[in-house]
């Protein structure tokens, strides 16, 4: 599309901002997979249509609050990314112009619960004394603001026991690998349970695993949100607690993983740049890993299991990874995976955005539970934490025995166990409608 | 006057129009009218005064009535892939977004149709039949994402056009909201009907006619059998003669589709399509029908490619094979700007025994200029797309391709072609009407329009040489315009 931008004039993030504006000729193959422009039918809803408003923004034909509310209603799922011909980086383009317009029309609850999930979220110890006192008021949801309320919906109920990680973790016989894992921010405080499902898998394939203590977020919440110096701050003390002495950087969780592997960027002008860039070389999404690594153990489940892959956005649209965890599960005996007719479609988590878009988040996350207990599974599969959060709450709203949803890499630590079905997970009961 | 400062009338018009729809379905606001600027070709844009979204006809036939009361104009819209600017608003008048009325209201497999709403997507007609085996059989290169309302518009081709024809041939009836906002019935559900070919007369129409509300489709039973082959040439010439050739011999391939190097090149890098090694252009034959037909089809083409000068022959194997193929080739335009920073995509007919003449000439054309034009194009009915590359950053580059362009317009109507074979005029050719159709055509045509639409409310400024243009960011004649070397695209 033609321009009449000046990449120097835009900063750090100007090449990629301009390159993404040039790249889209303006072909509308992205609208069909947008999820905000299926439910709202709009332009300025559509990935083509947002690229054109920041280019008028960033040409300064419109101002930042005129477009506000299209952004603010992107999901961010990159799911047109995956459906452009001609390349367009919707998300640098997204993130770029986050941070360089951020100008955000906000009523001060807005700006209030912005800050809450900003101040929270990312730290374990806050995130986890945020969510005791939000459980206090949890009863009184009604009372609430509608723009506060979503955070106390989505709270959980019981919260898992804290973890402790061993720094190393040895395997017996023949190492294959010798890997980083980073245990995530809130997925530590919400699912430990995926972390300990990581170690045990990787183990028993024969990579050593190295959990640096005292690890915080890598900063993906604030980067997305456009908030990059939070974002770089988060990102050099990250990198200063991993140690280079591995074959990789591991992450479970999908959203971090697509930061990480832009880790280059989000370190751009720091003195931890040139660890940023190690990084982003290093770092792989657990399946991906495995997947590459290949599984030495036969895993399988003593019967029939019928598993629903969910992908998350953020790792098949972002970091292209479709096919190793569809690997993966396929590997497993006895497990019948099912894939969903929207498949590569968001669940309306994206983030922080369920709290943010409340209502299109809703829609999104009522449907696609809803064609998942159609498909009549015995059990989801994913590979984020947020999706996971999502997925269970909608599928819990919508049927009185919803399958439970497992990371990816649960349900191979599942299949590993010598255990029998029935005692697979007290937490988590069964379909009973499939045999 | 400034753009979007509705005058008093205006103002009046937007408080009519606020009490037909709830607020968020009229748009008026400076960043969601933005998004409406341009379709497919963003040589052209204009903001429109507002946006309105409805649900159902009803909604469509009374904001018809309130612009003709007002002499608002509008324009209707799909998912705004039109390369001809069809749908560029005008800055005076609204925009109607189909997108809300898309829904599939009928498959009858019995009668092989399907009744469908405007704002639905060409594929989603094909998916929600393939349960029965049957499809929507035109199929342009946008059309995971083209609306049967587009289509009928501005009768939407497509690579299977030659075999199976437009959309023209596919659509029975529809029902239509005229430009003064009365319902009507044209065509039926059976294939003859009684009385002039209405139906006829409005698909191709460029939305000058009113709006197809409800739409009467043909479907086919799915091809049993595809024999899809990927031919390397080492030259335009030598593959535009080879299509010449299977055509002359009585073979109809389902489709016959040429791409030059650089649209391979295009495509190789956005969906990672293979092509025979060193050729410079590669012809795509698919044969299609029931198994039998084919498997003796295959024989026949087998020789009649042995007798051209192709220098290498890939036949997909397998269904993926062969939807890679077609990836490859519905991509490509897209796929261009991964190649060149900006170009230009035309679409212009030769008679099918000159296309080698003609591609031959085109690329003297682009020596001359200097400009890179790729060509991926729907060969079996002299369909041509040259792409015009450039990059709009340099000075004067736009003009020049704009005036490469126009060459190559005006080349295809010397040769006996015509200037569109199924982008349609639009803004884009309004001004080489005259040069295809002679001035008392035209003028016929136009009394046609006034007939229907007396305020020429509908889809103003479009397709009519000399008709007021929508406003245009880029205002007042091109020195290259007024000496009639370029129009205006």
């Amino acid at each position: 599309m033609l321009h009449e931008l000046e990449s120097e004039k835009l900063g750090p993030h100007g090449p990629a901002v301009t390159q993404a504006i040039s790249s889209c000729v303006h072909c509308g193959f992205c609208l069909p997979t947008c999820p905000t422009y299926q439910l709202l039918g709009e332009e300025e809803n559509s990935p083509r249509g947002r690229i054109f408003l920041m280019k008028e923004v960033l040409e300064g034909e419109l101002k930042p609050a005129d477009i506000a509310d299209s952004i603010d209603k992107c999901l961010g799922c990159a799911a047109c990314m995956t459906a452009c011909p001609s390349g367009v980086n919707y998300d640098q383009l997204l993130t770029g112009y986050r941070h360089l317009k951020h100008a955000r029309t906000r009523t001060w609850l807005q700006r209030v619960r912005d800050f809450m999930v900003h101040s929270t979220l990312p730290y374990a110890e806050r995130f986890r004394w945020a969510i005791r006192m939000g459980r206090l008021f949890k009863p009184f949801a009604r009372l609430v603001p509608a723009t506060i309320r979503p955070m106390l919906e989505l709270l959980p109920d019981r919260l898992p026991a804290k973890a402790e990680w061993p720094s190393l973790t040895k395997v017996e016989g023949r190492r294959r690998g010798r890997v980083v894992l980073l245990t995530g921010c809130a997925q530590d405080v919400l699912a430990p349970r995926i972390t300990k499902a990581a170690i045990s898998v990787l183990v028993r394939n024969g990579v050593e695993v190295v959990i640096p203590p005292g690890q915080g977020c890598c900063g993906a919440l604030s980067w997305h949100a456009g908030r990059a110096s939070v974002a770089a701050k988060m990102a050099s003390d990250l990198l200063q607690r991993i140690p280079q002495d591995v074959d990789a950087v591991l992450t479970t969780t999908a959203g971090c993983g697509s930061t990480l592997k832009e880790y280059s960027h989000v370190t751009t002008g720091t003195p931890a740049h040139q660890q940023g860039i190690w990084l982003e070389q290093h770092v792989k999404d657990v399946c991906e890993y495995l997947d590459e690594l290949g599984l030495t153990q036969p895993a399988g489940l003593p019967r029939l299991m019928r598993v629903a892959y969910h992908d998350a956005c953020h790792l098949l649209h972002a970091q292209k990874v479709g096919q190793a965890p569809r690997r993966l599960l396929g590997k497993i005996k006895n497990l019948q995976l099912v894939e969903l007719p929207s498949a590569g479609s968001c669940c309306g988590s994206a983030g922080s955005y369920n709290i943010e878009q409340p209502g299109l988040a809703e829609v999104l996350g009522r449907d696609k539970s809803r064609e998942i207990l159609r498909t009549e599974v015995h059990a989801v599969a994913t590979g984020n934490i947020g999706c996971m959060v999502q997925l269970q709450r909608h599928l819990r709203e919508s049927s009185n025995n919803p399958p439970p949803v497992w990371h990816t890499i649960e349900v191979l630590e599942r299949a590993y166990r010598p255990r029998s079905l029935t005692e697979m997970d007290s937490g988590a009961q069964m379909s009973p409608t499939v045999s | 006057m400034p753009l979007n400062s509705p005058t008093i009338a205006g103002a009046e018009f937007l408080a009519k129009l606020r009490e037909l729809y709830p607020p968020e379905r009229v748009l008026t606001k400076r960043g969601q009218l933005a998004a409406y600027e341009s379709d497919g070709l963003t040589v052209f844009q204009s903001r429109p005064m507002a946006v309105v979204v409805p649900n159902d006809i009803e909604e469509i036939s009374a904001t018809l009535k309130l612009c003709q009361t007002y002499g608002v104009p509008y324009v209707p819209r799909g998912s705004g892939t039109s390369l001809s600017g069809g749908c560029v608003p005008h800055a005076e008048g609204i925009v109607i977004a189909l997108n809300r009325m898309n829904r599939i209201l009928q498959v009858d497999p019995l009668q092989c149709t399907a009744v469908v709403e405007p704002g639905v997507i060409n594929l989603e007609i094909s998916k929600a039949a393939s349960h029965y085996g049957l499809y929507y059989a035109p199929d342009p290169s946008s059309q995971i994402v083209c609306t049967i309302g587009g289509n009928l518009a501005f009768n939407a081709g497509g690579a299977h056009c030659l075999k199976y024809g437009m959309t023209s041939n596919h659509v029975l009836g529809a029902k239509v909201v005229l430009p003064d906002g009365e319902i009507v019935m044209l065509g039926d559900a059976s294939l003859e009907h009684v009385g002039p070919d209405l139906m006829g007369m409005f698909v191709g129409s460029e939305g000058l006619f009113g709006i197809a509300v409800e739409i009467t489709v043909r479907l086919l039973p799915k091809p049993a059998a595809f024999h899809t082959v990927l031919v390397g040439y080492a030259g335009m010439k030598a593959a535009g003669d080879a299509v010449a050739q299977i055509v002359a011999s009585g073979l109809l391939p389902g489709a016959l589709e040429i791409m030059d190097s650089l649209s391979m090149e295009a495509a190789t890098r956005a969906v990672g399509v293979e092509y025979p090694v060193g050729a410079k252009a590669v012809l795509i034959v698919e044969l299609d029908g029931t198994t039998e037909t084919v498997e003796i089809e295959k024989l026949q083409l087998q020789r009649l490619l042995e007798a051209s000068a192709a220098t290498a022959t890939l036949v997909a194997a397998n269904a993926e094979q062969r939807a890679k193929i077609w990836k490859g080739r519905k991509s490509a335009f897209s796929a261009v700007g991964l190649i060149s920073p900006d170009f230009l995509v035309q679409d212009c007919v030769v008679p099918r025994t000159k296309l080698g003449q003609v591609l031959e000439e085109i690329e003297q054309l682009s020596l001359e200029s200097g400009l890179r034009v790729a060509n991926v194009f729907h060969a079996g009915d002299g369909n041509l797309h040259p792409l015009i590359l450039f990059d709009g950053r340099e000075p004067g580059a736009l003009e020049r391709a704009e005036a490469l362009s126009a060459k190559i317009i005006r080349l295809c109507i010397q040769h006996g072609g015509s200037i569109t074979g199924e982008h349609g005029v639009g803004m884009e050719k309004r001004e080489f009407m005259p040069d295809l159709f002679g001035n008392s055509d035209v003028e016929f045509m136009r009394q046609l329009r006034r007939a229907l639409d007396p305020q020429e409310v509908s889809n103003r400024g479009k397709m009519f040489p000399d008709m007021e243009a929508p406003s245009l960011r880029l205002v007042g004649l091109h020195p290259l315009e007024s000496q009639g070397i370029a129009s205006r695209m």
